[in-house]
């Protein structure tokens, strides 16, 4: 009877592996300097499962330390003050002190929905496609860290840590008085500018908010074409630059519809039968 | 050689061991693409990556990370599943028996609820990584798009799960969280042009998400067939196109 053949642990005998492996180095010999790719297997998946396996115990470990809340049974009739919505809409939540809630709750999470995926189409800059650099998007990295960073972050810091019953502004060492009286001195801007008559306010209101998106709109013309240059807008198209002029000045807008407010004690820009913005 | 190995050997060369496990753990290049091409879970990722895409400081493993955290949402909620019934009247003392006496019940409670707020964190900052270094740029476009809606899935599964527990907590958000549907535009009583399209309190956006004019036992149901069934099918599905993409596009870098 024959020896039997000494096998590997996969059943192939040592000479197979080598052979396998003598000829498969031809295959994946290096294709010129440009060529720096590295096998998945082991180099990439090493990293997932090293980084699965720390994640895995950091949720353990905040798991075991922190209960999940459960307050007492659902009572339709006991509204709590403050209602809260869950954290992460909190930023919503607060801009409802600043605008109606047709305007808070829908067309404005419709904007940030429909502004983040058209992102990709109105960015042309080539530069910047798979690496960290700031010197090549400033205006893209700036415009990012304000809608993102300032705008829904610290809004939610505000609406989670800020806001107390009446949705009332206390700072986290204040204790929450449910009687706290707050005037409501808040007028509108037509008001503000002296006009009394119901239309002549509506009007203005509206000559203002159309004003703003007009102005806006050319300054940021004018502003890319000094900075960038016409054939730059040539290339970038009419569709693009009306899309981003418009999502850039509606973010805008919030943050000056907060300082009108916090500032000047404006409730809204515009009023009409319809709509208040 | 000793018995061991002998056993060993005879083991992994017989016929049922090498149907199920095609290839071991050589260290050849052809071995090292088949252990990524020939495993179903694997083979999303490319055989082979750009050496600069995969270091953590570029990448922070927030994708992974992200989609860890929907994989533990989903084995701790499907254990809850079994012990919880979305009843009105039983969804309460449901969670209280699922903490106090079910093995292993509040441990899975909080891995679900804390993994849940860590998935919208780590969406958030993989979103933010991904502009960061520019990766949504041509050819990934159109991924960054489904991006776009894995977050939104990713905030409606945290807050429809959020009714679940049916304490005040989880009513009064959630009734807060929905308000705004009834002041939609045209969809909402609340909202302008309401009276246009004859939208009332039991007839419009909001109470087709509620299941009726106010949140209640319907809506309970309602978000429970939500959070456990529609949605995670939506976001697994766009998952696959979401890591397909990134297997055809490979992973982002500079122009060689």
């Amino acid at each position: 009877m024959a020896e039997p053949k000494v096998l590997t642990d996969v059943g192939r005998a040592p000479e197979q592996v080598a052979a396998a492996a003598r000829k498969e180095k031809t295959i994946s010999k290096a294709k010129g300097p440009g060529d720096d790719k590295v096998h998945s297997w082991p180099h990439l998946v090493r990293i997932e499962f090293l980084c699965a396996l720390a994640v895995i115990a950091f949720m353990l470990v905040w798991a075991i330390l922190v209960d999940a809340p459960l307050e007492e049974p659902a009572a339709p009739t006991r509204t709590p003050n403050p209602s809260k919505a869950p954290w992460y809409f909190l930023g919503l939540q607060e801009i409802l002190v600043y605008f109606d809630p047709w305007h808070a709750g829908v067309v404005i999470p419709v904007l940030i929905i429909l502004g983040l995926m058209v992102l990709p189409y109105i960015d042309i800059n080539p530069k910047g496609n798979g690496y960290y650099t700031y010197e090549e998007r400033k205006f893209e990295i700036w415009t990012f860290v304000l809608g993102f960073h300032v705008l829904w972050i610290v809004l939610i810091i505000v609406g989670t840590f800020m806001r107390g019953p009446g949705w009332n502004w206390f700072w986290p060492w204040e204790p929450w008085d449910k009687h706290k009286v707050v005037a409501m001195t808040a007028v509108d801007l037509p008001y503000l500018f002296g006009f009394r008559d119901y239309w002549a306010s509506a009007a203005f209101g509206v000559s203002v908010v159309v004003g703003y998106f007009a102005l806006g709109t050319a300054a940021l013309y004018g502003a890319i074409a000094k900075l960038k240059g016409r054939a730059f807008l040539k290339r970038w198209g009419a569709a693009r630059f009306s899309l981003t002029a418009f999502l850039f000045l509606n973010m805008i807008a919030i943050v000056l519809k907060i300082l009108l407010r916090q500032g000047f004690n404006v409730k809204y820009i515009m009023v009409t039968p319809w709509i208040n913005i | 050689m000793s018995k061991w190995s002998e056993f060993k050997r005879a083991v992994v060369s017989s016929q049922v061991w090498r149907s199920i496990f095609r290839h071991g753990y050589d260290d050849t290049p052809r071995n090292r693409v088949l252990m990524v091409s020939g495993n179903v879970w694997l083979h999303l990722h490319p055989s082979k990556v750009r050496r600069h895409g995969i270091r953590l400081k570029f990448t922070w493993c927030m994708g992974g990370i992200t989609f860890l955290m929907y994989l533990i949402t989903v084995v701790t909620g499907v254990y809850l599943m079994f012990y919880y019934r979305p009843v009105a009247e039983y969804a309460y003392a449901d969670m209280k028996y699922l903490e106090f006496d079910m093995p292993f019940g509040m441990l899975m409670r909080n891995m679900h609820r804390w993994a849940a707020h860590a998935m919208v964190i780590t969406v958030w900052l993989h979103m933010f990584r991904v502009f960061m270094t520019g990766s949504y740029k041509p050819p990934r476009e159109f991924n960054w798009v489904v991006g776009v809606v894995l977050l939104v899935l990713t905030l409606l599964l945290s807050f429809t799960g959020y009714l679940l527990p049916w304490d005040q907590l989880s009513i009064w958000a959630v009734t807060v969280g929905s308000n705004m549907a009834r002041a939609t535009p045209l969809l909402g009583h609340e909202g302008p042009f309401g009276e246009f399209t004859g939208v009332n309190p039991v007839y419009d956006a909001r109470a087709f998400l509620f299941g009726g004019g106010e949140i209640g036992a319907h809506t309970l149901l309602r978000f429970y067939i939500l959070h456990c069934i529609f949605i995670p099918l939506v976001t697994s599905l766009l998952l696959i196109v979401h890591f397909w993409r990134i297997r055809r596009d490979g992973l982002s870098g500079p122009a060689l």
